[in-house]
């Protein structure tokens, strides 16, 4: 039983830091908090079923396509919302503002175009089969989710720290303006950074899409609130914090189901928000914004 | 003095009478509808909106209401959130001037807008709203849905009588009235058939991991699983728990929010052997219900109807001939003649009670899942 319900709560984890890893480069970066990332959530999945069943591709197909749709898509949604802001100096209030009314209506969009029903990947494309050890199950698509979630974390730690491009964008998330007299291109790191955040968020929908077998443009809508806890848990804009975060969340729910009782479910997830905020209100780690990128 | 006033009372309402029939009346009579037409529960608004629109087009056919009058139909969007039904039953009222008005499609919403329409004297027929309470809003709130204190007793001992269930586990959404009070109707049954409950587990409607609830289930090695739940988390559970590896013999007892062809597409064979029990079934071999489901299905190239749909073809039928019993698209004369209108439909005899509920449950099935499809349990 315990053993079950630790598997559990790292799968429910990981799902929760793969969600919030893109959430929070995109906060860490560019400083704003852009309420459209759920959508992309739901993008990438769409892309991918469509993928799978319009085009008759396998999941190692769809994955990527669901990534590079949802990518491409923030991509155009912050260079028309967000560039005009930022040379304008907005206030961040303006930006989430902006990006709320956004949210709305690219949901609104995609439920009429795509309906509200519920799909579901073909049977055939993935054998999500389990594994089982001793009295422990684990499916392959979650093994999938955990192994990704660590992935993630690791290749924009290494990008973000140990190359040229990472320490372009620590520039530009520092100081924009020195960042531009030291001839690092801005808009060009703005862009690459959206472009990693849809695409990680793409990804992130496609797996939990085919973990819970449900496809639906909403299901973003659902993250974005834990997505949110796991953020500042972890600490705007740090990659380590949001998978630590994430795992915490993930085991304070389970385990909070398992042996107090589900009623307390969300209370526990949200408990654990407000006591950071009271307590840590620079996150878990407690580093300055700007240094955390 | 007094025999004098009636006298003439009596003869100004036989001018009327005989002005109206001069008159020949022929402007439609328009009765508001609030649905869920937009957002991620819209498939239930669309199924009621379907309905509906099959129904108007035989009344009409036919003759209409009224002794020839059309009938027609408002329709106001709710998205599945209460204070937008509320909206739309004050601006169908107030602007509109609708005598009746069909819906809403949650009972959730049902407790914000029958009220008002209670209040301002207007008849409002819930099609779908099955939770308790709904009818003890006020006189003017009816229902043409067989509520779930009906529907899951009956389910529930078949499940003891056939399946010799007697240890289960019960889960339910906390954040729904409609699955919270299908739960209280579950807690009721299983008492009252001496089922021993092992353990209450809850989730949340949008809720899509559930391991945590079914692997404490899994621990506790129960029969069956009594689930209150519209269908998304149904099928999330469903899927889960035998991902879980809770033996497929552990069967899900649903409530109405199961009762969806959308289960077995989406959970497939994980969902096999759930039972449910149902007002209406599509394949009830009676002519009235084969008729409406070809009907319908060549009128929305192929869909199948569902019990949303077939609730509303049957309620506005029912509507219509207390319109017509009525002689006057009048809110007050409308709900004195609904509460008397006796109709044969695709659910089976159909009357009200006292209370404004449906009276018959005699056309209650047992339905159980085979291969992701819905059949009658024989």
């Amino acid at each position: 039983m315990l053993e079950q319900q630790l598997v559990n709560g790292v799968v429910l984890g990981a799902t929760y830091a793969l969600f919030a890893v893109g959430f929070t480069l995109m906060f860490g970066v560019m400083g704003v908090i852009n309420l459209t990332y759920g959508v992309y959530f739901a993008l990438g999945a769409f892309a991918a079923l469509w993928t799978t069943q319009g085009l008759g591709l396998g999941i190692a197909a769809a994955l990527p396509v669901g990534a590079l749709v949802a990518g491409l898509v923030a991509v155009a949604i912050d260079s028309l919302l967000l560039t005009r802001l930022r040379r304008a100096k907005a206030p961040e209030l303006a930006s989430l503002m902006v990006t709320l009314g956004a949210t709305l209506f690219l949901y609104a969009g995609m439920a009429a175009w795509l309906g509200t029903e519920i799909r579901r990947f073909p049977a055939a494309i993935f054998d999500g089969g389990a594994y089982s050890l001793g009295s422990v199950r684990v499916g392959t698509t979650q093994l999938l989710i955990i192994g990704a979630a660590f992935l993630f974390v690791a290749a924009l730690l290494a990008l973000v720290r140990g190359s040229r491009l990472g320490l372009a964008i620590r520039a530009v998330a520092e100081n924009p303006e020195a960042a531009a007299l030291m001839g690092i291109n801005g808009g060009l790191m703005v862009r690459v950074v959206s472009f990693l955040s849809g695409a990680i968020g793409g990804a992130a929908g496609v797996l939990v899409g085919l973990n819970f077998n449900a496809i639906q443009p909403f299901m973003g809508e659902h993250m974005m609130l834990r997505g949110f806890a796991v953020i500042i848990v972890g600490g705007l804009g740090d990659l380590r914090g949001a998978l630590v975060a994430g795992l915490l969340l993930g085991f304070a729910e389970v385990l909070t189901a398992a042996y107090i009782s589900s009623t307390f479910k969300d209370l526990t997830a949200f408990a654990l928000l407000v006591a950071t905020l009271w307590f840590r209100p620079m996150g878990l780690f407690g580093r300055a914004a700007a240094k955390r990128a | 003095m007094r025999s004098l006033m009636k006298g003439m009372t009596a003869a100004a309402m036989l001018l009327g009478a005989v002005a109206g029939a001069g008159a020949q009346d022929k402007s439609p009579v328009k009765l508001g509808a609030i649905e869920i037409l937009t957002g991620p529960n819209s498939r239930y608004g669309v199924a009621i909106q379907r309905g509906f629109d099959l129904a108007l087009a035989e009344i009409n056919r036919n003759g209409g209401v009224l002794g020839g009058r059309p009938l027609a139909l408002a329709y106001e969007d709710s998205a599945g959130a209460k204070e937008q039904a509320l909206n739309a039953a004050r601006k169908l009222i107030g602007r509109d001037k609708v005598p009746l008005i069909l819906g809403p499609t949650l009972s959730n919403e049902m407790f914000a807008a029958g009220p008002v329409a209670n209040e301002r004297k207007v008849p409002i027929v819930g099609t779908s709203t099955t939770a308790n309470g709904i009818t003890a809003i006020g006189p003017y709130v009816f229902r043409t849905s067989l509520p779930e204190a009906d529907v899951i007793p009956v389910t529930l001992r078949t499940a003891k009588e056939k399946f010799g269930v007697k240890r289960v586990a019960v889960m339910y959404g906390n954040d729904d009235a409609f699955t919270k009070s299908a739960y209280d109707v579950m807690k009721a049954g299983l008492e009252k058939l001496g089922i021993e409950t092992l353990t209450t587990e809850t989730f949340g409607s949008k809720d899509t991991d559930f391991s945590a609830q079914l692997t404490k289930i899994k621990g506790l090695n129960p029969d069956a699983i009594v689930l209150s739940a519209l269908v998304e988390a149904a099928s999330g559970i469903a899927l889960q728990a035998r991902q879980l590896g809770i033996d497929p013999k552990v069967f899900i007892i649903g409530g109405n929010g199961l009762n969806s062809p959308k289960l077995g597409e989406i959970a497939g064979a994980a969902a096999d052997g759930t039972i449910v029990g149902s007002p209406w079934f599509v394949g009830k071999k009676d002519p009235a219900n084969q008729a409406f489901v070809a009907a319908f299905r060549e009128k929305y190239s192929g869909d199948s109807p569902d019990q949303f749909a077939a609730q509303a073809y049957d309620t506005l039928f029912i509507v219509a001939k207390a319109i017509d019993a009525a002689g006057a698209p009048d809110s007050e004369k409308i709900k004195d003649a609904l509460i008397k209108v006796k109709h044969s439909g695709v659910m089976g005899p159909f009357s009200f009670s006292e209370s404004r509920d449906p009276a018959d449950t005699s056309g209650v099935v047992v339905l159980t899942m085979k291969g992701g499809k819905f059949q009658l349990l024989e």
